[in-house]
């Protein structure tokens, strides 16, 4: 992984001086809250319900073990032992202290960790594929251009108080697991006519309020112009973003309203004068970077371990956490892990400074010494031998990590929601618990297949409701927390925003509805086919016959 | 409407005396009527437009130097004929938050040449400074209740930079290979 050098921690360093000196300046009262805001929101601080929430960054979702270990470490010294990572690959502490926090900027710095830049009006941490180096289905190693990336985005000077954030996701292989169809700015990495490396540009998509897919701007970006291309990018949203709402700022409305074809041709114009600038990759920097991402030394193995074979005749339990939790790997003898944060009675993306340890001390002994964030919000040791599974296995299991779910229901993905967060309109940890209570049983879940739960607990869409198979938004109603329900969503690459079925519903009748609409895919589905595959065939009048039983609501939206 | 022009302001790293007046129409106020007093001024864009004969004019005839100031909104290639003609061009943030003027600034130094002075005056402070600084501006005036000898300080609030600025055009990555 990147290692810094001098240049790299001298900025860093800088920056927790810099922020510390902010601090000091507002407790003392020389800043005002409305100067002190945004200065904090690019440090990942938050005002929020139980005080500050501090955002850390772990850029495009890697972490060594001993990264993570301070991560554990600041966690239980100043907050409640434990945090959450989010979709996108970050880790958020609710309970820690504004005074303390210049002091935990220090500490993260010592191990090349920071805040920089994961809240606010401004470019956020660069995400990519959590399977990124191991994918066997890779056109190409996404890390080295998010490093980049981030190199670039970081105290990028015309870029601190852009209309509104900016998020950034790049994609190497040919499956997207970066979601970057959902992206203000999408980068998939895509071969020329020749062979070169380049990069299909996708701007103007994103949850929230007005759920848009990114529409393509360039079809083939010349690897080279990566950054002078992107700096264009970004100044025609700066200059011509909408500023005067919030909820109308991000770039998706300014590539809706000038069209994909007029917003590109814009780019294309700003573009002209910055392409060959000095900004203009080498080929040196590329290896200098590429280089730190290098495959790591891995052994020459069999591609069946017999013990592992054995392991997976013998222990049924084993074999269905290897059918949902191994993935296979580009190298023979090789798998990619995940570690589940998504055991039943926790709330999903949550980990004990215990877990975090527990998971650093699996990627010293078995995976390199690294472990990547998942966006689906758990953590994912990229290259365990076939042979080390089962050991693997024990001990995440010990640890409360080996939830055989990943991909399942249980595998949902939530927002912290109104328990925690300042902005939400209803709370999503106790409608997770409720889903992940009614389907708790391992059989009934693997029976139900693969499948896609996302709850937001408000129209930011942390959650990427619109992205599930079914998807649940709490709303707010005079007052009172309902739940709205939307079916078909998907990420990847033929993602699709999901369509809202109808009313929305009362806390206690959501895994009521959640278990109809299944149970209507049950009775349907044909062979191999699943739960999205089945919405997809039958549209989703039978759905919202079952969501709706004892009113005509479902002929009435239907006609709407 | 006249805003006094501040005493000082910063330029080159320090406080300097200062005698350009911002010439700031109230909301509506048609570009012909507005008062243009003696001594250097910085008109707006819409003044410029409207009278940019009687301005030059003054140039000429009482060697009283140009100076423009851009709107957040003003896009700065209406002013790319005339770029020499100004000794001071001035950008204005109504509010720090809004960032259209950095990318104002790196448009007039980087595409259209400029190389006057470059002033960045309004909702500013020690907490932008460095980024103003880097995107070509070398002249800060700062806003009111902020303290001007405190945001020298912001200058050196990193001791390196990643990206090219105006300040430094060769990125890091540059730099780190040779």
């Amino acid at each position: 992984m990147y290692r810094y050098d001098d240049y790299d921690h001298a900025i860093v360093r800088a920056r927790v001086a810099q922020f510390a000196d902010q601090t000091r300046r507002y407790l003392a009262g020389e800043l005002t809250d409305d100067e002190f805001r945004p200065l904090r929101l690019q440090n990942g601080l938050y005002i929020q319900r139980h005080g500050p929430m501090l955002r850390l960054a772990v850029p495009y979702g890697l972490l060594s073990a001993a990264q993570l270990r301070r991560f554990a470490d600041i966690a239980r010294r100043y907050d409640r032992g434990y945090g959450h990572f989010t979709t996108r690959h970050n880790l958020q502490l609710n309970w820690v202290k504004l005074p303390d926090v210049p002091q935990i900027l220090a500490d993260l710095a010592q191990d090349e960790l920071h805040a920089i830049q994961t809240s606010g009006n401004c470019i956020r941490n660069v995400t990519t594929d959590h399977f990124a180096g191991v994918a066997a289905d890779e056109i190409a190693d996404p890390r080295p251009w998010a490093e980049i990336l981030r190199q670039w985005s970081t105290f990028h000077p015309e870029f601190a108080y852009l209309p509104r954030k900016f998020k950034v996701a790049v994609a190497g292989a040919v499956e997207d697991r970066a979601a970057i169809h959902v992206h203000d700015l999408g980068l998939q990495l895509v071969k020329g006519p020749t062979g070169e490396i380049g990069f299909k540009v996708y701007a103007g998509g994103g949850l929230g309020r007005t759920p848009l897919l990114g529409q393509v701007v360039r079809e083939f970006l010349p690897w080279e112009h990566l950054l002078t291309y992107t700096e264009a990018l970004v100044r025609v949203f700066n200059r011509h973003g909408r500023r005067d709402n919030a909820f109308k700022a991000r770039i998706k409305i300014l590539v809706k309203a000038l069209g994909g074809e007029e917003f590109a041709r814009q780019v294309e114009a700003e573009w002209s004068s910055l392409q060959g600038g000095p900004s203009t990759l080498t080929e040196a920097e590329v290896e200098r970077v590429s280089a730190q991402f290098g495959p790591p030394a891995y052994e020459t193995l069999a591609a069946d371990d017999l013990c592992h074979l054995a392991h997976l005749r013998e222990d049924k339990a084993f074999a269905r956490w290897v059918e949902r939790n191994v993935q296979s790997h580009k190298v023979p003898g090789y798998a990619a892990v995940t570690l589940s944060l998504k055991k039943p009675g926790t709330a999903p993306g949550d980990a004990s400074s215990e877990q975090m340890e527990a998971a650093a001390e699996l990627a010293e002994r078995f995976s390199f010494g690294e472990i990547r964030v998942a966006h689906e919000q758990n953590l994912i040791l990229a290259d365990v031998p076939q042979r080390e599974l089962y050991t693997v296995w024990h001990r995440a299991k010990a640890a409360g990590l080996a939830s055989p779910t990943v991909g399942l229901l249980q595998d949902l993905i939530a927002c912290p929601g109104g328990d925690y967060c300042a902005l939400a309109n209803a709370r999503s940890l106790p409608i997770a618990a409720a889903i992940q209570e009614r389907f708790a049983d391992l059989d009934y879940q693997h029976d139900i297949g693969e499948f896609a739960l996302n709850i937001s607990g408000c129209m930011n869409s942390c959650g990427h409701h619109h992205l599930g198979a079914i998807g649940i938004l709490g709303v707010d109603k005079n007052g009172e927390e309902w739940y709205q329900v939307t079916l078909g969503g998907r990420q990847g690459t033929d993602a699709r925003i999901g369509e809202v079925i109808g009313r929305s519903f009362a806390a206690v009748e959501v895994p009521d509805v959640v278990e109809r609409l299944i149970g209507v895919y049950l009775a349907a589905r044909h062979a191999d086919e699943r739960f999205i595959d089945t919405v997809d065939r039958l549209g989703f009048e039978p759905f919202r016959a079952a969501a709706y039983p004892n009113t005509h609501q479902s002929r009435r939206v239907a006609n709407a | 409407m006249l805003n006094q022009s501040p005493r000082q302001i910063i330029k080159e790293r320090r406080l300097q005396d200062d005698t350009w007046k911002v010439v700031m129409p109230v909301d509506g106020q048609p570009a012909f009527d507005i008062c243009l007093p003696v001594g250097p001024l910085l008109v707006p864009l819409a003044v410029w437009k409207a009278r940019k004969s009687c301005l030059i004019a003054r140039e000429y005839e009482h060697g009283t130097p140009l100076g423009i100031w851009l709107a957040p909104e003003d896009d700065p290639a209406e002013i790319a004929s005339d770029i020499d003609d100004f000794t001071v061009i001035a950008v204005h943030f109504p509010k720090f938050t809004d960032g259209r003027g950095y990318s104002t600034a790196r448009l007039l130094r980087e595409r259209h040449g400029y190389d006057g002075e470059l002033r960045a005056f309004g909702d500013i402070g020690r907490d932008q400074i460095f980024f103003l600084n880097r995107v070509g501006f070398d002249s800060f005036v700062i806003g009111e209740g902020r303290s001007a000898e405190d945001a020298l300080a912001g200058f050196d609030d990193f001791p390196e930079t990643y990206q090219a600025g105006t300040d430094l055009p060769i990125p890091l990555f540059r730099r780190r290979a040779a």
